[in-house]
């Protein structure tokens, strides 16, 4: 079974951090790089981020898996994006230069390519960083964390019986789908739309009406070991802030409000080189 | 807002569980290359509609998320807040309707529809791209042709696959009240 | 004031979907510090009495109460459910739905989070009650990294930090292997020794919560007490026989060799039970006279499994490893072993969910590991545990049909064959009615149904009888045998030591991945050795005999089987 979470148990700074100190820093980083399309910038932060997830402790190979994957993803989007909007460049820094010399709707032009190089520094410079967090972060931590940072409580509970369960629900998908078959469900492309969708419902029906139930008793589990009870509840899974906490969290504000003031100065989020 | 109840908090709980491994796991291709049909959205739909907007959207919200997550490519925020609008909107015209004590009548059947491809047009042809836009200054014209496409879809699997669950859902109550409605 | 720490006086309850009441005019107290086990059979109320006692009712169920509930002296309607949930702790049955943490620790704080404990104060609590039911080496253990027992230890534990004047156990076998199951019943024992609270367990299977004393049974039916009284007496009178609730085996062979059961015998446990030399040389002369039934088993070999190995991909171990098993037609053979053994595995591998890394499996002489999953369900069939899991249709006839639908057979095939099956099912004159206007046992015969129309000679079924009562569990079997005797080749997976004892012809034992027996019912429940590696249980029928000097106690276990089956059930089926 996948686990959401890759948290890998090792020693190293970005460990001693407390989860919500992570998810803090994650969104305050994301929205900083997300906010700005300026190259300078996104390269450092890029450079840092790949610096962090070196002093992370975290290899290569732990996250193989999911860089593949991210890899696939950018790839097609940046096919999408060209193919649907070669002149997106163009319109965004307002010059054409043709890089070769064939000039028709497809042809290649700096400004197309610079704005591909943007797209993806940004990746470059928050994947890293989720990776972070994903296998650095303890998941019992992940719901004391997000009610530290003022997600209520019921929300956040709800966020890690999500976690508690998906490798039950997912187990459960896996055996009601193996026994349906058994029985000549199929979902391949040899059949049409509406017949596939029929089959899934199959697998579906089964699985949500055990799903009520469930739902049923474990609400009943909880009521009677008095949850909801308090306007706040204590977590035993939560750290305290120690100083590096602080601090991370003071330099990732910095870090946001850099992108803000570049956004200002060049008067957009756009750092245009063309003109 | 009220405060939630347990069982909606677990609904929330199971429900983005379940909408997580449709998501993530199960791959059922569809007409157009290259994308799956989810599923997810027809249970998301389902919750919607036996717990609440509130549910809905914190299911979406938090199902989407996770998907997103275990990808490692980042959080397409744009698109997660469209699976939660999806939710909202969804569990919100279907609020009157009383899955839990087994009714789905035939206009339950066009409340709830209507509900999901309002939702899925909200979500998909209005929120996505335009939050696409705003966030990651994508290619208008791109967008908004994914998030057709997407909710073509999305409304087709929404309209056969929750729509079979909530009969079957109704269906599985036992009616015991109705039995006292006979005279 | 009294010493009663909850009481009920005339008390009754409605639901409020429900045409008439549940409960009906119950009088009954539970003393501090006392033990009480509440038996009967599915549907007399016993899980409404749960909810009363824990709060669930009045707060999450609605309903109408008559009659007045006492907890700690004060109405429960007038307390609140977090007020109760702190006198009485409830252990519920499923014990995955209760385990909400993400770890062993995280989930026995769970109640001292909610009630805001600071941190240092938790820690330690949860150390002490981890230690207390000796799970304190698993605390940083994921749901699916423990077994079914630690899982309910732990449910146990979170229970326990609430310092509860009331231990709930709501079916506390129903999911255990024997061994497990025995090891829970003592755990219970000694958990209200060390903190006196009181304790109350739901439990149909009595002989197997008398395994240690109680000090009062209460005996349930339709709603209503039957009687309330200790153990020693309930089993001398005819009390759980006529409510359909099963005694224990050793009590049910002593009055087929004519022994008298008294209260004054303590027949409640055998070690104690006081047999005369007289009452003993009866159950020799009952052994002596009753005629062996020997079967003689086909060699027409079905389903053969040779050298068969499967691991899971992450986990570097394998599940199963080097398993041999042959299946001879007309069988009806048990698959039993600990949760984790292998043998819900090994079904797995045999319909082709799974696919063996090394091993052949033929069917009929044919190699069946290149048939698809569909293909092989029109071979052997597989019946999951929990017929909810199957059902996706809203009629029985459209279930029962869906699997023929699919694979594109004409329409007046269908209508003959889905006849066919539910004829044999019992279900013909119910075709038309939805699935959810059925029992349990019901929904498991559509389910049955909807496999055997696909045609198999052979099914599979994983824990036909898990949660059923003995009147259920009857049913289903005595069904199960009827197929059997239409020539369907039948194998159960179980932890039922009573199913394979009554209703195997031959049994084969998995344990830790490998097959470890292969023998008939008898020989095994007798065999120390194999019971101590697979964690099974002897059956009491064994100590009796031991306790009667019999030389031969297996021979003994066999008798009582081929009795009961060709003289006791007989006579109840005419």
């Amino acid at each position: 079974m996948t686990n959401l979470f890759n948290y890998i148990e090792r020693k190293s700074a970005i460990h001693n951090l407390t989860g919500a100190t992570k998810l803090i820093c994650l969104m305050l980083w994301s929205f900083a790089a997300m906010g700005t399309y300026d190259t300078r910038y996104l390269a450092v932060l890029s450079l840092l981020s790949m610096v962090l997830f070196k002093i992370g402790h975290i290899r290569i190979k732990d996250v193989s898996f999911m860089l593949g994957f991210t890899a696939v993803f950018l790839l097609l989007n940046t096919v999408l994006v060209y193919l649907f909007s070669p002149l997106h460049g163009t319109e965004i820094y307002g010059t054409t230069t043709y890089l070769t010399a064939y000039h028709g709707y497809f042809a290649p032009t700096a400004e197309q390519l610079f704005y591909h190089l943007n797209y993806w520094l940004k990746y470059l410079a928050t994947i890293p960083i989720i990776l972070l967090f994903v296998c650095t972060t303890n998941p019992s931590e992940f719901a004391a964390s997000l009610n530290r940072i003022g997600v209520s409580y019921s929300v956040a509970y709800s966020v890690a019986l999500a976690l508690r369960y998906i490798p039950d629900v997912q187990h459960q998908y896996y055996e009601i789908s193996k026994a349906s078959q058994a029985r000549g469900v199929e979902m391949s492309k040899k059949e049409s739309l509406v017949h596939r969708l029929k089959a899934a419902s199959a697998i579906l029906v089964p699985l949500i009406l055990t799903s009520m139930s469930r739902i049923e008793v474990i609400s009943n589990a909880m009521e009677l070991r008095g949850f909801g009870k308090n306007k706040k509840r204590t977590w035993y899974m939560e750290r305290p802030f120690r100083v590096w906490d602080y601090l991370c969290m003071v330099i990732c504000v910095g870090l946001l409000a850099i992108t803000l003031v570049l956004n200002h100065v060049n008067g957009g989020r756009f750092y245009n080189p063309f003109q | 807002m009220k405060k939630l109840s347990v069982k909606t908090i677990v609904a929330i709980g199971i429900g983005a569980a379940l909408f997580f491994v449709l998501g993530r796991f199960v791959a059922i291709p569809s007409p157009v290359p290259n994308t799956n049909i989810s599923l997810q959205y027809g249970i998301l739909a389902f919750i919607a509609a036996v717990f609440g907007p509130v549910a809905g959207v914190l299911a979406g919200l938090i199902g989407h998320f996770f998907i997103d997550f275990s990808y490692g490519w980042g959080v397409w925020w744009s698109w997660v807040i469209a699976s939660a609008v999806f939710g909202l909107v969804s569990g919100l015209v279907t609020m009157k309707l009383n899955l839990d004590e087994g009714e789905f009548s035939s206009k339950s059947l066009l409340v709830f529809n209507g509900g999901q491809i309002l939702g899925h047009i909200v979500a998909w042809v209005v929120v996505a791209p335009v939050l696409d836009i705003l966030m990651y200054a994508e290619p208008a014209n791109k967008v908004f042709l994914q998030g057709v496409v997407s909710a073509i879809l999305n409304i087709v699997t929404t309209a056969i696959v929750g729509t079979i669950l909530c009969i079957a859902y109704a269906k599985a109550i036992p009616k015991a009240g109705s039995l006292t409605e006979e005279d | 004031m009294t010493d009663n720490i909850i009481e009920f006086r005339d008390f009754g309850f409605q639901y409020k979907a429900q045409q008439s009441p549940t409960l009906y005019d119950i009088n009954f107290a539970v003393k501090k510090g006392e033990k009480v086990l509440i038996a009967g059979p599915s549907g007399c109320g016993k899980s409404t009495m749960v909810h009363c006692m824990n709060g669930l009712i009045p707060f999450s169920y609605n309903g109408t109460m008559t009659g007045s509930v006492t907890i700690a002296g004060k109405e429960t309607k007038d307390a609140s459910l977090f007020e109760i949930s702190h006198t009485v702790g409830t252990v519920l049955q499923d014990s995955d739905a209760q385990f909400v943490g993400m770890t062993v620790a995280e989930d026995i704080a769970f109640a001292l989070e909610n009630d805001c404990i600071p941190q240092p104060e938790m820690k330690e609590r949860v150390k002490q009650v981890a230690k207390m039911v000796n799970i304190g080496d698993f605390l940083s253990h994921a749901p699916s990294e423990v077994s079914g027992g630690q899982k309910q230890r732990v449910s146990v534990a979170g229970v326990l930090v609430d310092d509860v004047d009331v231990l709930l156990f709501d079916e506390p076998l129903a999911n255990l292997d024997p061994a497990t199951g025995k090891q829970a019943i003592e755990l219970i024992d000694e958990m209200q020794k060390q903190t006196g609270a009181a304790v109350i367990i739901i439990e149909h299977r009595i002989e197997d919560v008398l395994h240690c004393p109680v000090d009062r049974v209460v005996l349930m039916n339709e709603g209503r007490i039957v009687v309330d009284t200790s153990s020693d007496k309930l089993l001398s009178g005819d009390y759980l026989e006529r409510c359909g609730v099963r005694e224990p085996l050793y009590v049910t062979a002593l009055r087929y060799a004519g022994v008298e059961i008294t209260p004054e015998k303590h027949p409640s446990n055998l070690e104690t039970f006081a047999l005369t030399d007289e009452e003993k040389e009866k159950v020799h002369q009952w052994f002596k006279e009753v005629p062996s039934a020997v079967q003689q088993p086909s060699a027409d070999y079905m389903l053969q499994v040779a050298g068969v190995e499967f691991g899971y991909e992450k986990m570097m171990t394998s599940v199963l490893h080097d398993i041999s098993v042959d299946v001879r037609r007309g069988e009806m053979l048990a698959i039993v072993g600990t949760n984790g053994a292998g043998k819900s595995t090994f079904s797995k591998v045999v319909c082709g969910f799974e696919e063996p890394t090394k091993g052949s499996i033929t069917f009929c002489g044919e190699v069946f590991s290149t048939y698809s999953i569909k293909e092989r369900a029109e071979h052997v069939g597989y019946v999951m545990q929990n017929p909810n899991a199957m059902i996706s249709q809203v009629m029985i006839y459209d279930e029962v049909a869906f699997g023929l639908k699919n694979r594109g057979i004409p329409q007046d095939e269908i209508d003959r064959r889905v006849e066919e099956a539910l004829r044999v099912c019992g279900l013909w004159r119910m075709r038309k009615w939805p699935i959810s206007a059925l029992s349990f046992g019901q929904k498991k015969r559509v389910t049955i149904a909807s496999i055997l129309v696909l045609g198999p000679e052979m099914i599979i079924l994983d824990e036909p009888t898990a949660g059923q009562d003995y009147k259920h569990y009857t049913d289903i079997m005595e069904f199960l045998l009827e197929l059997h005797a239409k020539g369907i080749t039948i194998v159960m997976i179980t932890h039922d030591m009573h199913l394979m004892l009554e209703y195997a012809t031959r049994a084969v034992v998995f344990s830790h991945g490998r097959v470890i027996a292969d023998d008939t019912p008898a020989h095994i429940l007798t065999n120390p050795q194999i019971i101590e590696e697979a964690s099974l249980k002897e059956t009491s029928l064994y100590h009796l005999a031991m306790k009667c000097n019999l030389k031969d106690p297996t021979a003994f276990v066999q008798r009582f089987i081929d009795y009961e089956r060709n003289t006791a059930r007989h006579d109840e089926s005419v």
